[in-house]
């Protein structure tokens, strides 16, 4: 029974991470569940994983198309691309949120009656869409060699940008779980903000389209990191580096505020359920 | 590594009546608070109340350490904060060691998947790793006994196979400190006696054992101390069969008739006058004596006496209508006293008496005294259930197929067949 220390950041953050260490069976099998449980009676399978980028991608192309229209410019295939290599992590981003955000509600069994580091349930939320994001991935990569987008170096960005995305995700899963615990109008409050999110965030269009108003879209932290997938895969140039260190900046903050937010407030979760 | 497996020291818990928040305006300040640590207070807020006050004790490594209380006196509450669950509002809680709870063991079944995948998954929620279930995973399967159905979706179990999986699981995961809370009602009587052989073998292996429940005869035999909870307060630590007995006579003290009552019952004695006593053989006979005062005149009463057991199924009731006695009268400033006599044709046990003043016509009641008073039957192990029928074995004998052997259950852990 550590209480979380007062004394330094440091301290309980080790506490957190080397707890998670110590039960990353549990944080595997809770993952593999939530995995199995979805496809389990399910026809569609692992086209479900598809299913959702492909549905963004097929709306960026409508966009796209019509703008192009009105613009008297011809749908490039590189437009295509960036749409669909902003849709992927995009799905990934909105079905972690979703699905996290309802993550500890979900397990409400658990956390009443046993013990566990409750950190697990949003996280594995976000892992187990991680498993769709890495499937339909692999379709997208597909996709780009048949269109043949070609390969430069600057694909060795992408492992940082998956990995920024992910501390991003990780921290707004664990905060808003926590909080639609205690307010059940977090929930209905995300599932909103959610649906259109996608008008405030450079998936179907470019963040430069936007002139002026660039530095305004990019203030979202999701923005720049979209927009750097578009730029080292089909665009070959590098991302916007001081927008992209603000995403980081922005996501590390947040996943220490949320992390010591949770762990504040885990003592009351059973109570508050 | 100390000789201390877990220790309490000075441990409150405040919980809070109804709803929760009843508005943002409540909640807010109240987060705000709690995140600038200011919640530790000591003083209620209104409809707060402790759950726990002053909560000292601690329990050496290898010990067999009992909780005993009435329904509500916060014995479920010190298992919470125990298994990590909640939090202590105020003192310290220490624990040395891996916790097992044999509590709520099916809480992390999902009814999708198979009961192998069961096994593994709320094997790791207890706290076994993948490779520790892997190595036991047969000895779980034999012990459920469910082998055919072990790649059945859960969902499709009947209640008892779901909870024999469950307890099968727990009790699979050789921890340091086991907690046990009335799980044996499981399963059938086969299944039970696994159970409790499986209990007593983590306890020889040097685990240390918190046992609550109601079953005082096992509680006395395993474990060498107990504590006695009341409200959540410790009344007493000591040896069990001293706690034992101050818990069954507690109930004997007189109430008063407060200020805002009409009616009262205000004492429940059993044993002859002058010689109480809480501890019978079956068969004895036992007087129970209630006790009530009024502040307006009353002249419809009857007095029903209840007997119910550990379970509060009722096993008895009589009242002085029944019995042939009228309406009985009570004016203020009177004190009704009734006696009745009852042959206690009970197995072993411990039961409790519940005392109502019913209106003599209507049958509706003035008042009600619940678990008034606690009594314990010793009885005769050849014997289990509430009712004493008397058996004897008048024809036995061995045909070509001899019957199974009966194991022995040798601290009497299971209350019913």
């Amino acid at each position: 029974m550590t209480a979380p220390s007062a004394v330094g950041d440091r301290v309980w953050i080790r506490a957190t991470l080397g707890e998670l260490m110590s039960r990353r069976d549990l944080l595997y099998m809770i993952t593999w569940r939530e995995i199995r449980i979805k496809y389990k009676q399910s026809v569609m399978g692992m086209l479900w994983a598809v299913l959702m980028p492909a549905t963004i991608v097929a709306a960026g192309i409508v966009v796209r198309y019509g703008y192009s229209l009105v613009a008297h410019t011809p749908l490039a295939i590189g437009d295509v691309a960036s749409v669909s290599v902003r849709a992927v992590p995009w799905a990934f981003f909105v079905s972690s949120i979703r699905f996290a955000t309802n993550s500890l509600i979900a397990n409400t069994n658990l956390v009443t009656k046993i013990y566990l580091p409750r950190e697990i349930f949003p996280v594995a939320a976000m892992l187990s869409q991680l498993v769709d994001f890495a499937v339909a991935a692999v379709v997208l990569a597909i996709i780009l060699t048949v269109l043949k987008v070609g390969a430069t170096v600057q694909l060795a960005w992408v492992p940082i940008l998956v990995l920024i995305l992910l501390l991003l995700t990780t921290g707004l899963s664990i905060l808003l779980s926590a909080a639609s615990l205690f307010f059940r109008d977090v929930k209905y409050l995300v599932e909103v903000v959610l649906t259109f999110a996608i008008f405030f965030t450079p998936v179907f269009y470019d963040a430069s389209m936007f002139g002026p108003w660039f530095s305004v879209l990019m203030l979202n932290p999701v923005a720049p990191i979209l927009e750097s997938f578009s730029n080292v895969i089909v665009a070959h140039t590098a991302p916007p580096l001081p927008w992209l260190g603000y995403s980081a900046v922005v996501s590390v903050v947040l996943l220490v505020t949320a992390l010591s937010l949770f762990r504040k407030l885990e003592p009351y979760f059973a109570e508050s359920v | 590594m100390t000789d201390i497996a877990l220790r309490l020291d000075s441990v409150f818990k405040k919980f809070r009546r109804g709803e929760l928040y009843d508005s943002l305006r409540d909640l807010l300040p109240a987060l705000a608070g709690r995140l600038l640590r200011r919640s530790r207070r000591q003083a209620l807020a209104p409809r707060e109340f402790w759950a726990l006050q002053d909560i000292t004790f601690a329990v050496p490594r290898g010990e067999a350490f009992g909780i005993i209380g009435a329904n509500g006196a916060g014995k479920s509450t010190i298992l919470k904060l125990l298994s990590g669950i909640m939090r202590p509002t105020r003192g310290t809680l220490q624990v040395n060691g891996r916790l097992s709870a044999l509590i709520e063991v099916s809480a992390g079944f999902h009814p999708d998947l198979t009961g192998r995948e069961n096994i593994f998954l709320n094997g790791t929620i207890l706290g076994m790793t993948q490779a520790e279930i892997r190595q036991r995973f047969d000895a779980i399967v034999a012990f459920s006994g469910l082998e055919e159905f072990i790649d059945t979706p859960v969902k499709r179990y009947s209640s008892g196979m779901f909870a024999r999986l469950g307890f099968s699981v727990a009790a699979h995961v050789e921890p340091d400190l086991l907690i046990v809370d009335e799980v044996l009602s499981v399963g059938d009587y086969l299944f039970q006696q696994k159970c409790v052989q499986r209990m007593n073998e983590i306890m020889t292996g040097g685990a240390t054992v918190i046992f609550v429940s109601h079953n005082l005869r096992a509680l006395s035999t395993l474990c060498a101390r107990s504590l006695l909870l009341e409200r959540g307060r410790v009344v007493q630590v000591g040896p069990s069969n001293e706690v034992i007995k101050s818990y069954l006579s507690r109930g004997q003290e007189a109430r008063a008739l407060e200020p805002d009552r009409d009616i009262r019952i205000t004492q429940v004695v059993l044993g002859k006058p002058g010689e109480a006593r809480v501890e019978f053989e079956t068969d004895d006979f036992l007087e129970i004596t209630i006790e009530a005062a009024a502040r307006s005149p009353h002249e419809d009463l009857s007095v029903v006496v209840q007997i119910v057991d550990d379970n509060q199924y009722p096993v008895f009731d009589t009242c002085t209508q029944r019995l042939g006695a009228g309406p009985l009268a009570l004016n203020a400033g009177e004190t009704l006293r009734c006696t009745f006599k009852v042959q206690l044709r009970l197995a072993q046990g411990t039961y409790h008496v519940n005392a109502y003043l019913h209106r003599y016509v209507t049958d509706r009641a003035y008042e009600r005294w619940l678990s008034a008073a606690t009594f314990f039957v010793a009885g005769t192990p050849t014997v289990r259930g509430v009712a004493h029928l008397a058996p004897s074995l008048i024809h036995c004998e061995t045909r070509t197929r001899a019957a199974p052997p009966v194991a022995a259950d040798p601290v009497g852990l299971i209350s019913s067949p």
